[in-house]
């Protein structure tokens, strides 16, 4: 099977460029980076077909004809990324709602760790007695701040 | 009798969409999730039978024959995963139509649980049945999407922002295995798992390797292998109790069967089983110190789901039948022990209106059977005997030392550490939890679920008026004695089922059935 290097490249560039968004703290960036870390995908996925050809049998000009699979599949894989791509912007907006911003938190690990930093050298953050790691937004890991439905 | 294959992942789909209409209707509405949840046990029952008799039963989905068209194909190990799945999602809706009954019914979500969580058992169903790369792939994603709204479900601040890990998390790992979807398209011109295993044999090995990484990264991911694992234990304690009890019963155990087929059906043998031997040691070690050094129960058990995960790594990596059967059987144990022990969490946090142990103390003085529904899976996941833990353990530390390579001692040795481990954590919640003195904030027998949520400074249920806020409502303490009733028969059943999962590991190893049931006359 051969493919094209402009073709090749492209789809480089997209999961390049998909993956750096990927990394990024704001969950719109993150959602921008799915989309082009899937765009990226489904190209290749197309590339595994025959570029450049029509896929419809039938039409008998003598030319080859394109595999109709892959075209298949990639029209799967975009109705997916389109509902996956609706939840996040959700989620994005709610948690602009809640706290004003849709960056994506440290691990809870992380932050427990840095609590504790925190509370050694004396920087305690005015929870006074409340023990570091139990403090803030930490007490409610377990979900605790919610309806516990259903 | 081909025309069961299907039912599973058709029963709940119909049904996903009869529960939405029927959204304001919650009694018809449990009523139809139960029914169709209990016909989809039944079905996967007979599936296990019919299987076990006949050998793998395959429906060409649309009537297309197989290259061309979708096939379902349900074989010993999709059928004996399809019955343990089955029996602990019926299990856990009984238990959050219990909690929900007991907490009022009057919450927007509710109305979406019942179909998000149908559609989440049909997603399961159908990764087991796929016969198809790419509809297995669609099976993952069906599962997922339902899971992202069950993780976050009402949109509260801790779970939109701990769940937003986990849905990138999850997008990354569907965006890698599509990749891999792609690469094996255009490596071999088919995605027919049964054509798939003679076409990838007949590539050369370098590309086979990179196909192999490929795909086993993104279960890796799904499976919460170290060191991809580090999502799973901040998500899934924020979700409510029964949701987490599913997801951490069900869905890892998903991926490890992903990569149980990819490594037998697909990529036999081939230099990968030493790094994934690795891979089990250090997913065991790694996660069992995690949950040793955790003070929330939830937290504790997320660590010791992604520490075992490594046992079943440990199995597939040995690659022989021995081997295999025990992650089998293995997997089959912890998928019942892990959602009995997060169910039985969700209680303990009902009671006693915490999951930190060091809130929490005298619980078996209050309640005597929520220390027996906690302490025998605890003691069973440490594999305590006469538990199935113990055989499922036994099984893979003597595959191991039949392997006899040094890399195969080590992971004996890592093992048995792990045992000795997680029976230190499970032992450390039993101490604190439910032995010592209760705690001075501890809520006392006079106490409802409302002046204990009062307490701990959070908003009292909605309505009160209309249902009595039991403690511990019937309906939840029944599923959770009902799973710890099934693991503790897992071991009476121990035989047979190390039988079935002898059988099925060998029918992997051997791909041919499956591939024959799939191409009677050779695969084309």
């Amino acid at each position: 099977m051969t493919t094209n290097l402009v073709y090749v490249i492209t789809v480089g560039v997209l999961i390049a460029a998909g993956v750096t968004m990927l990394l990024e703290r704001s969950l719109t960036r993150v959602l921008m980076g799915v989309i082009l870390f899937g765009n990226g995908v489904n190209l290749l996925i197309l590339s595994g077909g025959r570029l450049g050809a029509p896929p419809i049998a039938g039409t008998d000009t003598g030319e080859p004809l394109a595999d109709p699979l892959p075209q298949a599949m990639i029209l799967t894989a975009i109705v997916i990324t389109l509902g996956v791509s609706a939840f996040l912007l959700a989620m994005a907006y709610r948690s602009w709602q809640l706290v004003g911003h849709d960056e994506v938190r440290d691990d809870v690990e992380d932050r427990r760790i840095a609590g504790l930093a925190a509370r050694d050298q004396g920087l305690d953050t005015g929870d006074g007695d409340v023990p570091a790691g139990r403090t803030g937004d930490d007490r409610d890991q377990d979900g605790h701040d919610g309806p516990e439905a259903p | 009798m081909t025309y069961l294959v299907p039912m599973p992942v058709i029963m709940p789909l119909l049904a996903a969409a009869l529960t939405l209409l029927l959204g304001r209707r919650p009694r018809l509405q449990r009523a139809v999730s139960v029914a169709v949840l209990g016909a989809v046990l039944a079905v996967a029952a007979a599936l296990l039978v019919l299987t076990s008799r006949h050998g793998p039963l395959v429906v060409e989905v649309g009537g297309w024959a197989a290259p061309l068209g979708i096939v379902l194909v349900a074989d010993r190990l999709a059928a004996l995963m399809l019955v343990v799945s089955a029996t602990v999602t019926l299990a856990v809706l009984v238990y959050s139509i219990g909690q929900g009954m007991a907490d009022g019914e009057e919450e927007a979500p509710l109305s979406v649980y019942h179909p998000t969580y149908l559609i989440l058992s049909a997603g399961v169903a159908n990764a087991f049945l796929a016969g198809d790369l790419f509809n297995l792939y669609v099976g993952f994603e069906i599962l997922l999407v339902a899971s992202y709204v069950l993780l976050t479900l009402g949109g509260t601040e801790t779970r939109v922002l701990l769940g937003t890990t986990y849905v990138v998390v999850s997008l990354l790992s569907s965006l890698v295995f599509l990749t891999g979807l792609g690469l094996v398209y255009a490596a071999t011109g088919t995605l027919n798992l049964a054509q798939l295993a003679g076409r990838l044999d007949a590539l050369p090995e370098d590309i086979r390797l990179i196909l192999q990484a490929v795909l086993l990264l993104a279960f890796g991911i799904k499976a919460a292998v170290f060191p991809l694992s580090a999502w799973l234990p901040d998500s899934y304690p924020t979700a409510p109790a029964p949701v987490t009890a599913v997801f951490a019963g069900l869905l890892t155990k998903v991926g490890v069967y992903a990569i149980i087929r990819a490594e037998t059906l697909l990529f036999p043998g081939g230099p990968i089983a030493g790094p994934l031997l690795v891979l089990a040691l250090l997913t065991m070690l790694v996660g069992i110190l995690g949950a040793v050094a955790q003070s929330r129960i939830k937290r504790l058990l997320s660590f010791t789901l992604v520490s075992h995960i490594g046992f079943m790594l440990f199995g597939i990596g040995l690659a022989g039948p021995p081997g295999l059967a025990a992650a089998i059987f293995y997997a089959v144990h912890h998928i019942v022990i892990q959602t009995t022990l997060f169910l039985a969490a969700g209680l303990v946090e009902r009671r006693g209106g915490t999951t930190d142990m060091d809130r929490l103390g005298g619980l078996a003085r209050i309640s005597p059977l929520l220390g027996v529904v906690f302490l025998v899976p605890a003691l069973n996941l440490a594999g305590i005997p006469p538990f199935s833990g113990f055989l499922g353990k036994v099984g893979l530390l003597q595959a191991g030392v039949a392997d006899g390579s040094p890399l195969a001692w080590t992971l004996v040795a890592g093992g048995l550490v792990t045992s000795l481990l997680t029976l230190y954590a499970v032992a450390r919640v039993w101490d604190r939890v439910f032995w010592r003195a209760p705690h001075a904030e501890m809520p006392g027998p006079d106490d409802t679920v409302h002046t204990v949520r009062a307490r701990a400074g959070r908003e009292p249920y909605p309505d009160s008026a209309d249902h009595a806020g039991a403690m511990l409502p019937r309906l939840m303490v029944g599923p959770t004695v009902a799973l710890t009733v099934v693991s503790v028969a897992l071991t009476a059943v121990a035989g047979p089922l190390f039988e079935l999962s002898g059988a099925a590991a060998a029918d992997l190893l051997e791909r041919v059935p499956y591939v024959r049931a799939v191409f009677p006359e050779g695969a084309p």
